[in-house]
């Protein structure tokens, strides 16, 4: 979904960063992306050198880190793995999971020059 | 990127200086969700720390870290001149940011906003031209009407006196803060109004961008699956309300209601639901009476605040 407006929003955050740092450019970024996300990490990196050019982060590397999901499952009441969003408990098969991890979209830190 | 006025960066800049909203350093945003990854960096450990710290660091007034801290500084190889700038911030901050601004002006002017998202072709744009003209008489609206292309939407909205302003996303799949922070500047929507924001027809990409909307409202009609609910869940757990729509149609289709509404409830278990028809007019005293409470409750809640 709506990988160019994130990537927009990356690359302006990064831009940001990077002026008020005095840095001359942007060599990586380094990012949280969760599993559950519905973010397509190959579509940001696509959309990443189109939109980065031209500014203060062209020809910087996205370093993309996944997020496994995860939940609290209210009837069992533990932490456990989820593989999709709003989907079922592993142990019990029920719905009552709350997801604690696995939505991330974060701009982590980046290394400037 | 701002596709009502073709603004670029620079205006973005500007924009900083309205509420002060955008002017936080790089930790104000809540870490407080409790997910696990501060361990897990992938170059953790994997060799000796020979490279020196004789570097100076800089601890920056904003909060801005460089070498020693996090990876910078003992845990990247042939780290060289760079530095690791520490951030974390979500990447839709700079859309929150703005839809903070714009939940302030509404809530300032006694705005009841609602953000009504769906597939195209799910009836929004006659739903909306209904719900005006039952309101009317006791609540001013105005309309936001978010398209790709054409005013087409705006003006049949138009056509039943409110006023509406269109916004063409041009090659955007959604409506995004800022966006919809221009088009309220031109809209100057009344007080004590209600202010309905069409989204970009689609079930994916609006369900991320708050616009500083009291509710969103999901759009979904009968011709289209019981189970879009579980395809599309992000749009069904951000929403409040559900509108099931072209109701009149049932009769023709095979499309099981009560599955339809178990599948958006099990995604979303605080979702309000109701059953209407556009066309015939069907629910559509609910959806009014839904929308009067919502707004007095809205208000009522800001009088306290």
């Amino acid at each position: 979904m709506h990988e160019m407006a994130l990537t927009e929003s990356i690359v302006e955050i990064a831009v940001e960063e990077a002026r008020k740092q005095g840095a001359r450019k942007v060599t990586r970024v380094f990012l949280d992306i969760g599993a559950l996300s519905c973010v397509e990490p190959e579509a940001l990196e696509f959309c990443f050198s189109a939109v980065a050019s031209g500014t203060a982060a062209e020809g910087a590397r996205l370093e993309i880190e996944r997020v496994a999901g995860a939940g609290w499952c209210l009837d069992c009441e533990r932490s456990v793995p989820l593989a999709e969003r709003f989907g079922a408990c592993p142990r019990c098969g029920r719905y009552r999971v709350r997801m604690t991890a696995g939505d991330e979209l974060r701009i982590r830190e980046m290394e400037i020059d | 990127m701002c596709s009502v006025c073709g603004c670029g960066e620079a205006t973005i800049a500007l924009d900083k200086d309205k509420a002060g909203a955008h002017a936080h350093g790089p930790h104000d945003h809540a870490h407080d969700h409790d997910h696990p990854h501060d361990h897990n960096h992938p170059h953790d450990h994997d060799h000796p720390h020979d490279h020196g710290h004789d570097h100076d660091h800089r601890h920056h007034e904003d909060g801005a870290i460089d070498y020693d801290r996090g990876i910078g500084g003992a845990h990247v190889p042939g780290l060289g001149q760079e530095r690791i700038v520490r951030i974390e911030r979500d990447i839709l901050s700079k859309n929150d940011a703005y839809a903070r601004d714009n939940r302030r002006f509404l809530a300032e002017r006694g705005v009841f906003a609602l953000n009504f998202v769906s597939s195209p072709g799910s009836g929004k744009t006659c739903l909306l031209v209904k719900a005006i003209e039952a309101l009317k008489e006791r609540m001013a609206v105005t309309v936001i009407e978010g398209d790709q292309q054409t005013s087409n939407d705006a003006e049949r909205i138009r056509a039943t006196g409110a006023s509406a302003v269109q916004i063409n996303t041009g090659k955007g799949c959604h409506l995004d803060a800022h966006m919809v922070g221009h088009a309220l500047e031109t809209l100057a929507p009344p007080p004590g109004s209600a202010l309905f924001i069409e989204n970009v027809g689609n079930l994916v990409c609006p369900a991320a961008f708050d616009l500083g909307e009291a509710h969103k409202v999901v759009v979904l009609s009968v011709t289209e699956g019981e189970d879009k609910p579980l395809k599309y869940p992000d749009m069904f757990a951000a929403a409040d309300l559900l509108l099931l729509n072209k109701s009149d149609l049932l009769p023709h289709l095979d499309f099981d209601v009560g599955a339809c509404l178990a599948n958006a409830l099990r995604v979303n278990p605080r979702l309000q639901t109701l059953i209407v028809s556009a066309k015939t007019g069907d629910g559509l005293a609910a959806f009014v009476a839904w929308i009067e409470a919502s707004a007095a409750r809205r208000a009522a809640d800001m009088a306290r605040a």
